[in-house]
């Protein structure tokens, strides 16, 4: 316990990952621990979030779960013909999850949720190579579910609930490749959306065709999240008629898609202590077609930044074991299919295929209050890729590089069952 | 003890976290990819004149001497053993020097929207803050005096601040500024750096200046003499090379190698291609042009009898005109002229005033290069010359009539660059650049030839990954708002070419910068600092 602590005091003096896109899969410690498996696991109040209709069959009257990852990321680039390199800074991103579920009947159970399932934050240096395309962008999005769990036999049951969605973004850029003010400092331009909110829905089914067997499938839907009225802030534009812009605040436009998200798996136990588990996600990233930013001015054009991402993948795995009577031990395993193309590979979401290699324990303090610890190494391959659709006097201008990252995801939380 | 080693444990594991960022297999920060070859770039130094220091739009100021070719260079070089680089930056980013308080230089030229509506270059508003008597300490790697012509590189006192007053100036205010004494010769200040790798691009203003004056200098080609020169005067080409090999002997002594770069073809700036030899334009004439065309009716014929009619001038009322010049190569028909107009019945008072005004004037050709300097002269009335025509005792709206610069009053010497002057510019050109290349193949070093460089720019352009760099003015995107200095853009092309001379001569992998990322639009603004 005083270990993982220590663990999450010190993550927060070190820096943030997403998988695919900006996806940030860390939606319960246990789950995590395994591969954040879990839509066919019935363990915990983190069903809310990966199968809502698994909640009936847990067997305690009130099951609450909470937690918060430190997610470390970090992203190099380098760009071998020129020699140039840079290196985000390092943020420290903490998305969390709370989870309540409350049996009313044996039937039928009601449930609350709270969780982070997409966000971003990265920070490039300052005026780097690629800040035409990026400075630094901060992106977060709390979801809130009510939920309900019905169970229709021992074999069957179906839940789901609707999502409130608020959520608020922060991005960074230089205007283009050259353009300074007269003191020499680059054009930029800040666009700032706060309290953005949007409504979305989940559904889901558990199947247990035997006592060690269960299958799940859920799926929560696309959410748009439409910034209307954000802020945006030019500064550093030269004082002149010619210059595109005016320094100042525009309001602007911007819609920007949460995917929907399809889950199946199963889980199976064995030798008595045994589980293995293992979901498949499809993440419907097709609809992020492009970012675009549409100024209020009418002189202002338009910033329109293809992103042509496709609907991927991921394959997670997970095995736990219950080591002694207060302690379990998991461990776990994940590929994650990157959503980006070839050539749209943006530094703001710099994500090539990864995988990710998860541990993690659970020590049961009490008979009713458990805590979880969780840990992820998130490994890329070194890549070669570019973005080259950003657009220079009406000409397609590459940019790229190799990009290299990482990232550790230590995590820490509690379980209550009453 | 126990919960001590889960301490040290878990602390070490933090850190571990925190130390575990990702690695490239071959690093560029690491210095994995390139190498310096047999060349030494851990003190570079750079000397050369005002495309050294970085000047543009028609200053120096801070932001052009961060986009210095040497800059830039310097920059690379840090991939492959280079050490800092330092440079006599301006206290401002507006350009202009103060002499005792004094304004001595013009600020930058931005480009700024006038009342008329339409861009034009204008000087950026504001005080310069840069004092040029107070002097910098320390030495710098960027040796680049704007102005310095190549003998001048040499000479004792050129940044003694008491010879700006002498006539001629023998000291220079940029120099001024960062000499470490008053007695040094620019070349001692950076031999004294024990330079390990160095450039040298001199010889510009050797020609330059004779140039931008259109002509009026002296080509001194025979005066072995410097001391004697004028500013505007073409240097003796072996004055030229006898102080260029004494520089590179002197820069080779600690060198383990260096570049020499020859001198561009000043013809293939759009200070002289901007202009067109014909921009009169019939509706700028308007009702004068069938009286002017009267007029000149009369002088061509008197042209046709003496028997130069290839000098008859007429002002299409269709299309583009050319300007009527004065042509100092022609020989002077002056008396004759009158002669035979006063025999075609003019009094002798208008025959003696054309006769002056029109015994070396033709129309300009395509061959003619007229100054970017001039453009704001042509169409507008040499108030000088109505002076002295009302001197003469023409009557003022005569005279007024016979004052128009390029239409009725020949455009003068020192706007127009005729075949003979630039031939001479190209002459003595080529034997500096012969004198640079012969010397660089002796030494060993690498040679950049900008001269055929800037030719491809001028000629088709040169491609990057946003377009294509030009010479045209303003737009192009090498050249600044000067016409005769490259824009960041332009230098970074420089720079590049320097690249791939030396790591071909030094077999280095020095890689290149993209071009695409450094300025090539012209500076804009209206110099209301914010």
């Amino acid at each position: 316990m005083k270990k993982s602590l220590l663990f999450a005091v010190i993550a927060l003096f070190s820096a943030s990952i997403y998988a695919g896109g900006y996806r940030v899969s860390t939606q319960g410690q246990r789950a995590l621990a395994m591969g954040h498996s879990g839509v066919a696991v019935v363990n915990s109040a983190e069903l809310a979030f990966f199968n809502p209709a698994g909640l009936v069959y847990l067997e305690n009257k009130l099951n609450v779960s909470a937690g918060v990852t430190g997610v470390i990321s970090n992203v190099r680039w380098q760009n071998t013909q020129t020699g140039n390199f840079a290196e985000t800074e390092n943020n420290l991103s903490t998305p969390f999850y709370v989870y309540a579920s409350y049996k009313v009947t044996d039937w039928f159970t009601v449930g609350l949720s709270a969780y982070t399932p997409y966000g971003s934050s990265v920070e490039y240096p300052t005026d780097w190579a690629g800040s035409h395309l990026i400075n630094d962008i901060d992106l977060q999005a709390i979801y809130i579910q009510p939920l309900v769990s019905l169970k229709v036999s021992e074999y069957f049951s179906v839940g789901g609930g609707p999502i409130f969605v608020t959520g608020g973004v922060n991005f960074n850029r230089n205007i283009n490749r050259t353009l300074t003010n007269e003191e020499g400092n680059r054009g930029n331009v800040e666009i700032d959306a706060s309290n953005v909110t949007n409504m979305g829905w989940s559904a889901s089914f558990m199947f247990n065709p035997t006592e060690q067997l269960r299958i799940g499938m859920n799926y929560r839907s696309e959410i748009i999240l439409e910034a209307e009225d954000g802020d945006a802030t030019f500064s550093n534009i030269p004082n002149s008629p010619l210059a595109p812009v005016e320094n100042g605040t525009v309001a602007f436009d911007a819609s920007l898609p949460l995917p929907a998200e399809f889950t199946v798996g199963l889980s199976y136990e064995f030798c008595d202590k045994w589980l293995f588990a293992f979901d498949y996600n499809r993440t419907m990233w097709g609809v992020y077609n492009s970012l675009d930013i549409n100024f209020a001015p009418e002189g202002i054009p338009d910033s329109v930044n293809p992103r042509n991402y496709k609907n991927s993948s991921t394959y997670r795995f997970g095995i736990q074991y219950e080591a002694l009577e207060d302690l379990t031990l998991r461990l776990g395993y994940y590929f994650d299919e990157s959503p980006v193309r070839s050539g749209y590979f943006a530094p703001e979401t710099p994500r090539n295929d990864s995988h990710g290699y998860t541990g993690g324990f659970s020590y049961q303090i009490t008979p009713s209050i458990a805590v979880d610890a969780s840990f992820v190494y998130l490994r890329f391959e070194e890549v070669q890729e570019s973005y080259d659709y950003y657009q220079e006097n009406g000409q397609n201008v590459s940019f790229g590089g190799t990009y290299k990252s990482n990232a550790f995801l230590p995590g820490l939380g509690v379980t209550v069952k009453l | 003890m126990k919960n001590y080693i889960k301490y040290i444990t878990a602390v070490t594991l933090g850190v571990a976290l925190v130390s575990c960022e990702p690695e490239f297999d071959k690093s560029v920060e690491d210095g994995d990819y390139y190498s310096s070859g047999e060349a030494d770039f851990s003190n570079y130094v750079a000397l050369g004149n005002s495309l050294t220091a970085g000047f543009a739009d028609n200053a120096l100021y801070i932001q052009g001497q961060q986009n210095s070719y040497p800059n830039i260079l310097a920059q690379q070089f840090k991939l492959v053993g280079g050490g800092e680089f330092t440079q006599p930056l301006m206290s401002d980013n507006i350009g202009g020097l103060l002499l005792n308080g004094e304004q001595i230089t013009n600020t930058k030229l931005i480009l700024d929207v006038g009342a008329s509506g339409s861009p034009a270059p204008t000087n950026i508003q504001g005080t310069p803050s840069t004092e040029i008597t107070n002097t910098l300490s320390g030495s710098f790697n960027n040796m680049g005096v704007p102005g310095a012509k190549s003998y001048e590189l040499l000479a004792p006192g050129y940044g003694n601040a008491a010879g700006l007053q002498a006539e001629p100036k023998t000291a220079n205010p940029y120099f001024v500024r960062f000499r470490s004494s008053a007695e040094t010769t620019v070349l001692k200040d950076a031999v004294a750096q024990n330079p390990t790798f160095f450039s040298l691009w001199i010889g510009n203003n050797d020609v330059l200046g004779y140039a931008t004056s259109g002509g009026v200098g002296v080509n001194q080609t025979g005066n072995l003499d410097p001391k004697t020169y004028n500013r505007n005067d073409i240097t003796d080409p072996n004055v030229f090379a006898n102080f260029y090999s004494q520089e590179v002997e002197a820069l080779t002594a600690s060198a383990s190698g260096g570049v020499l770069i020859n001198i561009p073809d000043v013809a293939a700036t759009p200070f002289f291609t901007r202009i067109p030899f014909d921009p009169i334009t019939p509706a700028a004439l308007g009702d004068r042009i069938t009286q002017l065309n009267q007029t000149y009716a009369q002088l061509n014929q008197a042209f046709a009898f003496i028997g130069v009619p290839e000098r008859s001038i007429q002002f299409s009322t269709t299309g583009p005109s050319a300007v009527v010049i004065q042509d100092e190569s022609l020989t002077d028909i002056s008396e004759q002229l009158t002669q035979v107009l006063m025999a075609g019945g003019l009094p002798q008072t208008q025959a003696t005033i054309y006769g002056m005004q029109y015994g070396q004037a033709r129309q300009a050709t395509e061959n003619d290069l007229i100054l970017l300097t001039s453009q704001s002269a042509i169409g507008t009335v040499n108030t000088e010359r109505v002076q002295e025509l009302v001197g003469l005792g023409v009557p003022q709206e005569l005279a007024g009539q016979l004052s128009i610069n390029g239409v009725s009053y020949p455009m003068e010497d020192q706007h127009v660059l005729i075949p003979a002057e630039q031939e001479e510019i190209a002459t003595v050109t080529a034997t500096y650049n012969a004198t640079i290349e012969a010397i660089a193949t002796s030494k060993g070093l690498a040679f950049v030839d900008a001269n055929t460089l800037l030719n491809n720019v001028a000629n088709g352009g040169v491609m990057y990954d946003g377009g294509i760099i030009t010479s045209e003015f303003a737009t192009g995107g090498a050249f600044s708002l000067d016409g005769i200095h490259l824009t960041p853009r332009g230098y970074a092309v420089i720079a590049n070419k320097i690249i791939e001379e030396v790591n071909e001569t030094y077999n280095a992998t020095v890689p290149k910068v993209n071009v695409g990322t450094y300025r090539g639009d012209p500076a804009i603004g209206s110099g209301v600092m914010e």
